[in-house]
Parts: structure tokens; C-alpha cells; sequence
């Protein structure tokens, strides 16, 4: 287990930032929560980054796995309170997050979660197989 | 142009990476940076020490906090004695990435900084300079 806890919520995994995470830590809470996507049968997770004042190309690239792995795996994964001063800098990074969904926060990230989901369903619903 | 901090420390893990990114805010606070112009030199410095962990087998940096007339600034030198950078134009170039990254290290930490100057000689080392000013 990494040490950032993962916290489970109805069928949201919710996930907070609150250090300055070493990279094997950020590759740790990755492999952490796509086993948690799986054992929880979560249909979304929440990564709230209010607290990063930085997110460098490696964290990016995290991001982004989550968001892609969690998509194989039949969730959803949206990247909550991005600070400012954090978002002009990854784009003159050159880092452009595709693929990952964002809110400005919790509540409208549980939203977004859950419009998300229920889009799917109405679409046709979990999909089988 | 006085050099108002001048410190050095070494670059050789991860764990270091995440102290390069905290000395590096400590000297941009100093300098008077706004958040923003924190924001991005501590981004580029994280770039660029992870570079030094994982493709120059560890190093140092010196940090250096500037003071010219009116403005002031934050230089930062890594320095490695790894394998070097045999094709320095390819390794600039966006996307290229010759480990697991995304290819924005080098490029992107250079559009972070104002000043930014990479030395490379093959089989003996890499010196990154890199500059903001307030």
C-alpha cells in the first residue's frame, strides 16, 4: 500500500494529494488504485490535487495512466482542484493531460463522475463482457 | 550582478528530486517570484533533476539567487558526470524520449526558464543551466 490513502465512497474512489510525492510513490498510488478499481468495482475515481503546487511531466504522465487504465477498466477518472499558477505552468510545459477529465472541485468532480456513469448507462449501461 | 545565496546539493535519487523542488521554492520565495514564476522554475528544476537521476546516474545543482539592479533571479546549474547527450538537437526536439517519459523534460524546463543552456560531452557528463528572472 502506498502512503496515500485511497478512500472509498459508494462506488467513487476518492484520492488526495497532500505530500510532495517522490516518483516510485506516484507509480505506487498508480498501481494502487487500478487495483482498487477492480477489487472496489468503482465506476469512478476522484483525484483531488489542490494541495500539488507543482505537477511536472512525470506526475502528468501518471495522471494520464490512471485516466487510461481506469478507462480499460470501465471507470471513469476526473483530476479535481488544479491550482492556477499549476495549470499555466503545465501548459507552457508542453503537457496537454489528454484523455483525463478535470473539475475545479470535489463537488462538481462528483458531478461530473456521475454524469459521466450515467451517460454510459443510458447508452446501453455497463458494458457487458 | 551580486550573487546574494550561492548553495550546492547533491541530485542522486528521487527522494532528492523532491528536495531540489523544495530548496528551489525556498530561493524563488527569496528572490521575490510571484506564485506563477515559482510555479514554473520549481516545474522546470523538477524536470531537470530527475534528467540528472535518471539519464546522467545522479549529480548536483547549484542554486544561486541574483540580484541585478532592479530585478532578481533564481540560476540554477545541474551538472552530471553520466553518459551524456549524443544528439543534443534530438534530445531538444518535443516528444523525444529516449527512456519512459513523455519527451517534455528538456524542452518544456527550457520554455519554463527565461535563460537555458545545456553543455553535453559523450562519456563524460551533461551541465544544465537554467535561469528566471522576477
Amino acid at each position: 500500500m502506498s502512503e496515500i490513502p485511497v478512500l472509498k465512497i459508494r462506488d467513487i474512489l476518492l484520492v488526495s494529494i497532500q505530500i510532495d510525492m517522490h516518483d516510485r510513490l506516484a507509480l505506487q498510488l498508480q498501481d494502487d488504485l487500478t487495483t482498487r478499481i477492480v477489487r472496489d468495482r468503482a465506476r469512478g475515481v476522484m483525484i483531488d490535487i489542490s494541495a500539488l503546487d507543482i505537477v511536472d511531466s512525470f506526475i502528468g504522465r501518471m495522471l494520464n495512466n490512471i485516466a487510461a487504465m481506469s478507462r480499460v477498466l470501465d471507470a471513469v477518472t476526473v483530476v479535481v482542484g488544479m491550482r492556477p499558477a499549476v495549470a499555466i505552468t503545465l501548459v507552457e510545459l508542453g503537457l496537454t493531460l489528454t484523455g483525463v477529465r478535470t473539475a475545479l472541485n470535489v463537488d462538481k468532480g462528483l458531478a461530473l463522475i456521475d454524469a459521466l456513469v450515467d451517460g454510459e448507462e443510458g447508452a446501453g449501461g455497463r458494458r457487458a463482457g | 550582478m551580486v550573487v546574494e545565496q550561492d548553495d550546492t546539493m547533491p541530485v542522486r535519487g528521487s527522494d532528492d528530486v523532491v528536495r531540489v523542488r523544495q530548496a528551489v521554492r525556498a530561493r524563488a520565495i527569496a528572490a521575490g517570484f510571484s506564485l506563477v514564476d515559482q510555479t514554473k522554475i520549481i516545474t522546470a528544476a523538477s524536470e531537470i533533476a530527475r534528467n540528472t537521476v535518471d539519464y546522467g546516474g545522479g549529480g548536483s545543482v547549484r542554486m544561486e539567487v541574483l540580484r541585478d539592479g532592479r530585478r532578481s533571479g533564481v540560476r540554477l546549474t545541474f551538472t552530471d558526470h553520466g553518459p551524456g547527450i549524443p544528439d543534443l538537437a534530438l534530445a531538444q526536439t518535443d516528444g523525444f524520449t529516449s527512456g519512459h517519459g513523455l519527451g517534455l523534460g528538456l524542452t518544456g524546463a527550457r520554455r519554463l526558464s527565461n535563460e537555458f543552456d545545456i553543455v553535453s560531452t559523450p562519456g563524460a557528463g551533461t551541465i544544465v543551466t537554467l535561469a528566471r528572472w522576477k
